[in-house]
């Protein structure tokens, strides 16, 4: 059941709905407050270890390449070391600096406005279609385009089509080629089907993604593979290995955040006339966590605190744990579901829904949890008494300008 | 000579090398080897920390990659440290002549009251600390060769882009006809005291006038005329307080001779028309901020709760240089406008003309 009215579902007077709302805020004010040199130093320390591993990664197949006694076990622990530099460059670092949650350091070199991360999609266009819509939009069905990636069908309340019958077929072949996917999410594959993309902007895009995939390709399956001379072959099924990795890895964290069973969805209704509480509501109960130690966290760039990074996705992720327990005890406190569970259950969850929505609803049943209480009518506005609101998706903002080159 | 060829060579080696290390740059891991091996942002080295007085003291800066040793004497460069894991930015004038075999650079600071990035450059720096650098900017300088006859007007840490002068004449042998009058609280607080006797000592053309404002009271222009009975035929370079600045200027103005003065000032101040005003639009955090139009980009970031990236917000630095998108923003300086699409704009001395859009 995708959810018309969060304070409905979650049974909260306005009232409390404004409390909880001001109680976060409390939280985030603390913590930007409380920034300081050991935050600072948590992420250039990760920097630090992420390139070394990287150039540690290159090193060694490089060695393995030109020396015939190194062998297997040397690929094996090159690809392994690359494979690693990748999955933190692209988790913990990237992801979270695009997010500015380290623009407060005021250091050009880690700063949401410039940084560009190890993977096929162009940073520009991943802080559009992640940051604004999937951010703003979390989990509303038709306007966030991360339910499903506009291939699969990931929702009950979306229309099945003999197509999802391939779902798990779409699914493997997604996670292998992950970054590709994300690469290409930002064009908004539905709005071209549907003829509603403008043509100049997706020509920008496309060569924005164009020009960026090429160097990425070429880095990991042309010079590398050149410098290592006749053994080439090793080096290319190494970077190709670290790549697929890296692409599984960061596939299976982050259908981890919102599709396991208790993370909602919401129809177009919710949005209207949502205030800054409500929207923390939908993130609270649009989200799934996952448990984990601290080097799985790391790993999976917090995104196991999805809860918290949905709440504050720019306050730096390493004070994610400490924010965690005090949303917790909020949702203790106002009887809000709060969606955690170790991975492989988190993850077997997701892998069901997609097996499930692959075949019409009749045919299966819902694993969604009922909503406490039946939902009240409040009276929200009719569609007259509302502000007109933007519903278009992708790059709005620059299809507003006309001057855009 | 030849170190001069095996620069751009260099930095051609380091280009290709971004064909292994794209989206990163070369530099971006070669500076964890050490960290001035990067000119991505350009970085110095606190080599040494040299008490001047009571409460001043020169850094000796040694810069890292991209660094030119070309500033001119007079200019200032900025320097940001990491205070409380946050850069601060700061632009003190550089003390020492350009030269290139040194590969050091020297700026003095003072100690400001309230000023507490000043005070922890002076007190609490340590050798070794790596500081971001802004190139050299500023047109209070001297020009090659200088005028014949000069005169520099200075009160307290002014004397600092002065010193780079005074050097710059002593290392080029190119000392003139020079009349210096320093204002100080008092004889403890003279930065550049001991080497300004030697100096004065060494130069004949070199006369030096000191008054010590604590006991003597502040400078009287009328006594100009006294101090320096031909100051109407020198070219004069004033540096100094605000107020005193504003004094000089107006007694030059009285004698139609503001052509030869030629002022720095430690303060923006932003003159000529504001913008318009407008709605601004942070793309990429999704907030916007209805502002007028003496508001700058940045403030109204700022205002919006956007994490703006800002240096020296005087203009100078660049840090702060963000991608318009969109729209229209007036350079408060100047007037100028942006308006190409995707231009890079400063954003602590631009403001909105109508609505616009900022990547960020």
């Amino acid at each position: 059941m995708a959810i018309a009215d969060v304070k409905d579902y979650a049974h909260l007077t306005d009232e409390e709905v404004e409390q909880l709302g001001r109680e976060l805020d409390a939280i985030r004010a603390e913590i930007e407050e409380s920034r300081s040199a050991a935050d600072a130093a948590y992420i250039n320390r990760l920097i630090k270890i992420q390139r070394g591993l990287a150039t540690a990664g290159r090193v060694v197949l490089f060695a393995s390449a030109h020396s015939k006694r190194a062998g297997k076990p040397a690929w094996a622990l090159g690809t392994g070391l690359l494979g690693t530099a990748k999955i933190l460059e692209n988790m913990e670092i990237g992801h979270n600096v695009m997010h500015g949650q380290w623009d407060w350091m005021n250091d050009p070199e880690i700063h949401s406005s410039n940084w560009e991360w190890d993977t096929a999609q162009p940073a520009e266009q991943w802080k559009h279609s992640h940051n604004y819509v999937h951010h703003q939009f979390t989990n509303v069905l038709g306007h966030d385009n991360d339910i499903g990636y506009g291939i699969l069908r990931m929702a009950r309340e979306q229309k099945w089509h003999p197509f999802n019958l391939g779902q798990p077929v779409y699914n493997a072949l997604l996670a292998s080629l992950f970054q590709w996917g994300v690469a290409l999410h930002d064009l908004d594959i539905e709005a071209i089907r549907k003829g509603k993309k403008d043509p100049k902007e997706m020509k920008r895009q496309l060569k924005q993604i164009w020009r960026k995939g090429r160097n990425q390709v070429l880095k990991d399956y042309v010079v590398y593979p050149a410098l290592s001379g006749k053994n080439w072959k090793s080096t290319l099924t190494a970077n190709a290995t670290a790549n697929f990795t890296h692409n599984v890895w960061s596939y299976m964290i982050i259908f981890c955040g919102h599709f396991p069973d208790g993370a909602l969805h919401f129809t177009e209704e919710e949005l209207e006339d949502e205030t800054r509480s409500e929207w923390y509501l939908r993130q609270m109960l649009g989200s799934a966590n996952f448990e984990g130690g601290p080097l799985l966290h790391v790993m999976s760039g917090s995104l196991g605190y999805q809860i918290e990074h949905h709440l504050f996705p720019d306050l730096p992720s390493n004070r994610y744990p400490e924010i965690a327990v005090r949303v917790r005890a909020l949702c203790d406190k106002y009887d809000i579901p709060y969606t955690t569970g170790p991975l492989f259950k988190q993850y077997g969850q997701t892998l069901r829904t997609i097996t499930k929505l692959s075949v019409p609803n009749s045919w299966t049943s819902s694993d969604q949890p009922e909503p406490p209480t039946p939902s009240i009518d409040r009276g929200r506005k009719t569609d007259d008494e509302r502000p007109t609101r933007r519903s278009e998706l992708g790059a709005w903002s620059r299809s507003a300008s006309e001057v855009r080159a | 000579m030849c170190s001069l060829n095996f620069m751009p060579s260099w930095t051609r080696v380091r280009r290709a090398g971004s064909t292994l290390t794209t989206p990163l740059h070369p530099d971006d891991y070669l500076r964890l080897l050490n960290p001035l091996w990067s000119a991505r942002e350009l970085r110095g080295r606190i080599e040494e920390v040299v008490p001047e007085t009571e409460d001043a003291a020169t850094l000796v800066i040694q810069p890292g990659w991209g660094w030119h040793y070309d500033h001119r004497p007079g200019q200032y460069v900025g320097i940001g440290v990491q205070v409380d894991g946050k850069f601060q930015w700061r632009s003190y004038s550089v003390s020492s002549p350009p030269k290139r075999r040194r590969r050091t650079i020297s700026i003095s600071v003072r100690a400001m009251p309230e000023g507490l990035l000043s005070a922890h450059l002076v007190k609490e720096l340590e050798p070794g600390t790596v500081v971001r650098l802004a190139l050299p900017e500023g047109d209070f300088v001297l020009p090659d060769p200088p005028p014949p006859k000069i005169l520099f007007l200075v009160g307290g840490s002014g004397i600092t882009p002065v010193m780079a002068m005074l050097r710059t004449l002593d290392r080029r042998r190119t000392m003139p006809d020079v009349v210096l009058h320093y204002s100080s609280p008092n004889a403890d607080r003279m930065i550049f005291r001991d080497e300004l006797s030697d100096l004065e000592e060494r130069h004949e053309g070199l006369a030096i006038h000191r008054l010590h404002t604590d006991t003597d009271g502040m400078l009287e222009l009328a006594a100009l005329d006294e101090i320096c009975p031909d100051w109407r035929n020198r070219e004069t370079w004033a540096c100094g307080p605000g107020p005193m600045l504003d004094a000089i200027t107006e007694h030059y103005e009285e004698a139609w001779l503001e052509k030869q003065l030629h002022l720095e000032r430690f303060s923006l101040e932003l003159g000529g028309d504001g913008g318009e005003g407008g709605s601004i639009t942070f793309r990429n955090s999704n907030k916007t901020v209805e502002v007028d139009g003496a508001t700058t980009v940045l403030e109204a970031g700022e205002q919006a709760g956007v994490g703006m990236p800002y240096g020296c917000r005087m203009g100078i630095c660049h840090t702060c240089t963000l991608t318009l998108v969109s729209g229209r923003v007036r350079d408060l300086r100047s007037g100028d406008e942006y308006a190409q699409p995707n231009e890079r704009v400063q954003t602590c001395i631009t403001a909105a003309v109508g609505d616009c859009t900022l990547d960020i």
